[in-house]
């Protein structure tokens, strides 16, 4: 086994034993602090190894405790998995150094630190891991992570954000484990490749579907799809910017993820009737979504349902299936995963600028602060699905994809979806940024101490999302290798049991 | 070299605001430059293009997607070209003159740029999508600058307004641009235009449809023409600039390009006119309604813009040359006009036409420059105004209903005109009157342009034959998809269009001899009337309420709600299924099994049932222990020593914590409950219960698949040495899952010190609680 061989399991590795290491410098909140910041560093190259090797050798696996798989737990990693640690790994260590200028370092005294890298292990494992029940233990790990990071401050607001997220999150990971038990039941298998062969194989496709069903219905909640999506809007606005940040970047993309990896790979959707159940789901997130945005005042919710409607976008990727589709849904989820995170940064930034978040009191931002202002428009069209930004893309390619499907209704709920955030964020911006309302002179607004910590990571991420929709290419051929992954499995599939039989 | 002369633009604006600190006063002047480069840029193309060559580049974009970067010039593109990037110059050097010392001058100069590069790049968009990238960056930088002065609310709402209506259209026009890609088998207009009419095509009406919806939008159509007017709120370079010449052409520019494409049929030569006809009505009585010069001019321009979407859906060729004329001439006049308009308001102070008059002494250039306009505007004989009405004319003559659409175009011709004498002429004769600053000639940057084009206006008339040749045969043949060459004239024949010109002079002179009396009439008769103006906010209005509304069906913020609406998910999740396919057992067989342990089960029923009915928070947690205890002791009667241990560890864990957490909250309180709830849940435990129970049956009926058991059984011992199974697949076989499951109960520790932490106050720094508490909902 060289090193690189090692890069399949090492950002769990290493997020796990950062979280060990910053246990024990519990009161040092700077070591904490230089722990994170180089676990999410060797994360990153080691996730960025890991998705080159991909790339060119296709999917990369590796036996824990040496017991081969079926038997033993096999972490599988395709493009996808690769891509998505990758990414999640980069958003940690921006946050990391998003939280230097954030928070006190009462706030770091209290284990920021150590939870956060407990939930990027969760979520990379997730990520990485071939075998579905070990994929519930990452859902495990990294709920709990979230839910310590989500309630650090105790303010009376957060802690009644985290009780329903708690709640509602640890009901769905039950149903989760309550499908796993039934599917292990019919087919005596856990390794997701296993189960490709295993499942088709069923003669009762009524149970299959039965197991199916629960599956998508845990996976949707995790994901945030409607309807089930009450859970993000109700606890994502109360803890620091920077912590709303990481979880809107990368939690419901775990619940994403795992509803395209089941649904291609172990209930293939387009022989089943899920795939007509989630374009509906689809379709009904996207509107919620905008809908729900037009109708916030505080600018972090609004942030929130604009998260929940992306869910929509890339759940429309899976309904149809398409290769053209499942890349298109692909692209939208590493454009979400960027914007999503680069939106909680700037609305914590301009928090702290405006001394709240809400919109009405907000205000004359964009005389104070025009450089910031035209940052955060960026961001703004780029989550609205405007040209050329990131979101552009993913949109047109899903509209195409709806219209070859002969869905053209779906095609209009995606253009009308797309409105909707548009006149959200419109009017989000006239009122926060560009309203000065009575004060004259206009208020002075201070960025405060360390703003460079704030600014550096936000600056990063908005230039990478703005770079993806200036210059595509690159992603869409990314997402179209992994897009073509899912779409014939049997490499996956090879990769994890080829050596067992 | 296209590609630098139309991203260019976006480079420059980028440093526009440091260009503009280093060269201040003469900022305008030098920003100008680029435009002015480009311009010269497309005049050497023009013979090229008139002998009837095109050009195309394209560059790799997106080609997974088929998007390339690919700009194509042909007589129609060139045009546009030509009007974008000099207008832009003179634009840009009279914003220069127009915002001295304006705080975010410098961010304004950039915007415009941007704007420019934007437009540049919508006309010469080869590609589909290429185009549509433009076409909303139009909207967004028009956004911008209509907001520009963003204080005002009245700024601001017009700047919403705009972005609601065209950037709603323009989400129509994607559609429409991806649905004509795949019927016309291509996304390059070149090649679309090359295959030509796709009329046969079962796609084509949703095309139409949706194109037009993004024309209509962008190109203020009624009844989307509100946001127009409205728009008026950004400074007067943005709207000579944007909402004349320019952008609000992007709808004009889109139909004509389709033209070949598209046009042709019964319904486009049905809906284009008869919408072309009422904008142009409609624009030109609200025009004459208003006092502010802006004002009128943007309502002329709502009513110039219908006149040419008439003459593109009328289509013959006569048609289409009348379209080129008009546009060019209009771009010419309407450019200047505005110039001119904010050029009296800089110096004067005031737009109110009624306190406009005699200016012709104190400011001789810019009056020259409004004159020169004005009268190409009403079209008078030699302008360029003149030929093109006489051509309209030509044209609505020639078809069919040829009496309404010759009525119309006269009325609408002979209102324009009078609002033509109004902003260009009225204001320099007469007496002069008291205004609110003291009137003065502006520096050259604020009437050169306009000058500049008035005297094109002459220019363009009196060599017929050059512009006939150069500008209008390239512009009509490519619009036409195929050769348009009609012979323009000067001096006119004496013919009905003639005639009809001088009936429109003498009815316009009628009209404006009668101003006052026409305006109070149209008032009255407006301003009670329901528009769209006021639509678009009781639209805007009822969106937010019905979103508030149907968001917070589901965003209830309470968390009982929510569990209850997530079991009732599940429930019909698995109940749907256990009905459908039949799945409800059938039979149920007792099991043959000794006494003691229908005992056992009994006495989880019992607990269960205890639960149910307790009478004290005590009383219920020792009944669910019975519950937990009687399941483990199953556990242990049926093989499964170690899964019973810790059951049993569980529940006594459980009774335990939660005994000593209730020594902290009343014992006793008995939770009454309302039947109907009571009524609803016992409803869905019950079903959720029905439904596992049968899963779970019809599961156990199935053939176990052992091949993992088998597995563990053969290697648990010789290879993992160790004789309990169920202990090596903890500590070897999974051992990761132990692993992660660690890891929960660390980090569960962790977050429970940190709460704790929290909640002794070591969290005290004033930041902690600086944003207000904001309880969801």
């Amino acid at each position: 086994m060289t090193l690189t061989d090692w890069t399949v399991v090492l950002p769990v590795a290493l997020a796990l034993g950062g979280t060990a290491l910053c246990a024990v410098f519990w009161w040092r909140p700077v070591i904490q602090s230089a722990i994170g910041i180089v676990i999410t560093l060797l994360m990153l190259v080691s996730a960025g190894v890991l998705v080159c090797t991909v790339a060119t050798e296709g999917p990369q696996t590796m036996a824990m405790s040496g017991w081969p798989g079926p038997f033993g737990i096999v972490f599988a990693v395709d493009l996808l998995g690769a891509g998505l640690a990758f990414v999640t790994a980069l958003v940690g260590l921006l946050i990391l150094i998003y939280n230097f200028g954030d928070q006190s370092s009462d706030y770091r005294r209290v284990g920021y630190t150590p939870l956060l890298l407990a939930m990027l292990a969760g979520v990379s494992g997730a990520f990485l891991t071939g075998d579905i029940f070990n994929l519930y233990v990452w859902f495990e790990v990294l709920i709990i992570g979230s839910f310590g990071l989500l309630i650090l401050g105790g303010k009376k607001a957060q802690l009644d954000g985290a009780i329903k997220y708690a709640t509602l999150n640890l009901l769905a990971t039950t149903f989760f484990l309550i499908a796993t038990g039934l599917l292990y039941g019919l087919t005596g298998t856990l390794n997701m490749a296993d189960l490709a062969s295993k499942v088709a194989a069923v003669d009762n496709r009524a149970l299959v579907n039965v197991v199916a069903a629960l599956y998508l219905l845990a996976f949707g909640m995790k994901a945030a799809a409607f309807p089930l999506f009450f859970w993000l809007p109700a606890s994502y606005h109360t803890p620091k910017p920077g912590v709303s940040a990481v979880f809107a970047g990368l939690l419901t993309k775990v619940g994403v993820y795992a509803l395209y990896r089941v649904f291609t790979l172990i209930f293939p959707a387009s022989d089943t009737i899920f795939a007509d159940l989630l374009i509906w789901i689809a379709g009904a997130t996207i509107l919620a979504g905008g809908l729900g945005a037009i109708a916030q005042t505080d600018i972090r919710r609004l942030v929130a349902f604009t998260v929940v409607g992306g869910i929509g976008y890339m759940l429309v990727g899976l309904a149809l299936q398409s290769p053209l589709a499942l890349t298109g849904g692909l692209f939208y989820i590493f454009h979400s995963m960027l914007i999503s995170t680069a939106l909680f940064l700037a609305v914590g930034i301009a928090g702290r600028l405006g001394g709240s978040y809400d919109i009405a009191k907000l205000g004359g931002l964009y005389r104070a602060r025009p450089a910031f202002a035209m940052m955060f428009l960026v961001v703004l069209f780029a989550v609205a699905g405007v040209p050329p930004f990131s979101g552009f893309w993913p949109k047109v390619v899903l509209v195409q994809a709806s219209l070859a499907a002969d869905a053209p209704w779906l095609a209009g709920v995606i253009l009308v979806g797309g409105f909707l955030t548009l006149v959200a964020v419109a009017r989000a911006f006239a009122a926060a940024f560009w309203d000065n309302g009575e004060e004259e002179p206009p208020r002075a607004t201070h960025y405060g101490d360390r703003v460079g910590a704030l600014m550096l990571p936000t600056l990063v991420i908005i230039g990478l999302s703005v770079l993806m929709g200036l210059a595509a290419e690159p992603v869409v051929q990314l997402a179209g290798q992994a897009a073509a992954g899912l779409s014939d499995p049997s490499a996956y599939i090879e990769a994890v049991l080829g050596g067992s039989e | 070299m296209i590609a630098i002369a139309v991203l260019s633009g976006f480079v420059l604006a980028v440093f526009a605001p440091f260009v503009h600190r280093l060269t201040k006063p003469l900022s305008g002047w030098v920003l100008a430059a680029l435009p002015a480069a480009i311009f010269f840029y497309f005049v050497q193309m023009m013979p090229q293009i008139a002998h009837g060559e095109t050009v195309r580049a394209a560059w790799d974009w997106v080609p997974s997607f088929g998007v390339t970067l690919s700009f194509y010039v042909d007589g129609l593109s060139l045009i546009f070209a030509l009007l974008i990037s000099g207008i832009g110059a003179f634009i840009v050097a009279y914003a220069g003159g127009y915002l001295k010392g304006h705080k975010d001058h410098g961010r304004f100069m950039g915007f415009i740029l941007a704007f420019m590069g934007s437009m540049l790049g919508l006309v010469l968009a080869d590609n589909l999508i290429t185009l549509f990238v433009f076409w909303e960056l139009t909207s967004i930088t028009s956004f911008l600058l209509i907001g520009f002065n963003h204080d005002k609310p009245r700024s601001r709402r017009a700047a919403i307004q705009a972005l609601v209506v065209t950037g709603g259209g323009g989400l129509a026009l994607l559609g429409g641009l991806l649905l004509l890609g795949v019927a016309g088998g291509s996304f390059e207009l070149s090649e679309l235009l090359a295959s030509g009419s796709i009329a046969e095509n079962p796609y084509y009406l949703p095309i139409f449809l949706l194109v037009l919806a993004g024309a209509f939008t962008k190109s203020a159509q009624v009844p989307f023409h509100f946001w127009l007017p409205n728009a008026m709120e950004a400074p007067t370079p943005v709207s000579a600039y944007l909402h004349s010449a320019t952008m609000v052409k992007a709808g004009v520019y889109l139909l004509a390009r389709m033209n070949p494409i598209l046009g042709g049929t019964d319904i486009w030569e049905l809906v284009l006119p008869v919408f072309g006809g009422i904008t142009l009505l409609t624009g030109t009585l609200l025009g004459l309604r208003q006092t502010d010069v802006k004002q009128i001019l943007a309502y002329t321009t709502v009513a110039s813009l219908g006149l040419l979407v008439m003459l593109i859906g009328i289509g013959t060729d006569v048609a289409i040359t009348a379209a080129v004329l008009y546009l060019i001439s209009h771009a010419l006049f309407k450019g200047g006009l505005f110039m001119v308009a904010g050029s009296i308001d800089h110096s004067t102070g005031t737009r109110e036409t009624v306190r406009l008059s005699g200016l012709g002494k104190v400011m001789p250039l810019t009056a020259l420059a409004g004159l020169l306009a004005g009268l190409s505007m009403m079209g008078i004989w030699p302008f360029f105004g003149f030929i093109a009405k006489e051509v309209i004319y030509e044209a609505t003559l020639h078809h069919d209903p040829r009496m309404w659409i010759t009525a119309v175009a006269i009325i609408g011709n002979s209102l324009m005109l009078a609002a033509a004498a109004l902003v260009g002429l009225r204001p320099f004769f007469g007496k002069l009157l008291q205004t609110p600053k003291e009137p003065h000639e502006g520096s050259p940057s604020l009437w050169l342009g306009a000058l500049t084009l008035g005297v094109l206006g002459v220019v363009f008339g009196m060599m017929s034959h050059f512009s006939g040749e150069y500008l209008v045969a390239p512009m009509a043949s490519a619009i036409g998809g195929r050769d348009i060459h009609t012979a323009l004239h000067l001096w006119p024949e004496v013919s009905l269009p003639l005639a009809l010109s001088g009936v429109t002079i003498f009815l316009g002179f009628i009209w404006f001899w009668q101003i006052d009396h026409l305006r109070s009439l149209l008032y009255a008769a407006t301003q009670r009337l329901w528009g769209p103006d006021h639509g678009s906010d009781q639209f805007l209005a009822a969106l937010v309420r019905v979103s508030k509304n149907l968001t917070g069906l589901l965003q209830t913020g309470r968390l009982n709600f929510y569990i209850t609406f997530t079991l009732t998910m599940l429930a019909l999740t698995l109940g749907i299924p256990v009905i459908a396919y039949g799945l409800l057992p059938t039979s149920i067989v007792l099991p043959d099994v000794a006494l003691h342990i229908y005992g056992v089960f009994g006495l989880t029923v019992v607990g269960a049932l205890a639960l149910l009915f307790a009478r004290s928070r005590l009383q219920a947690i020792l009944s669910m222990g019975v519950t937990g205890f009687s399941v483990a002791l199953i556990f242990l009667i049926f093989g499964a020593p170690d899964l019973a241990f810790t059951q049993f560890m569980v529940e006594t864990l459980s009774v335990v914590i939660i005994a000593l957490v209730l020594l902290r909250l009343p014992v006793d309180t008995y939770d009454r409950r309302d039947f109907l709830p009571s009524l609803r849940d016992a409803g869905l435990a019950i079903s959720i219960g029905v439904a596992f129970t049968s899963i779970m049956m019809a599961i156990g009926a199935e053939p176990l698949d052992l091949t993992l058991t088998e597995y563990f059984a053969a290697n648990s011992y010789l290879e993992a040495h160790g004789r309990n199974i169920v202990n090596v697949i903890l500590v070897d076989f999974r051992a990761l899952d132990t692993l992660g499951e660690i890891a929960v109960v660390l980090v569960a520790g962790l977050a429970a010190l940190a709460l704790i932490k929290v909640r002794d106050g070591i969290l005290t720094s004033p930041d902690a609680n600086r944003v207000t508490r904001e309880d969801e909902a």
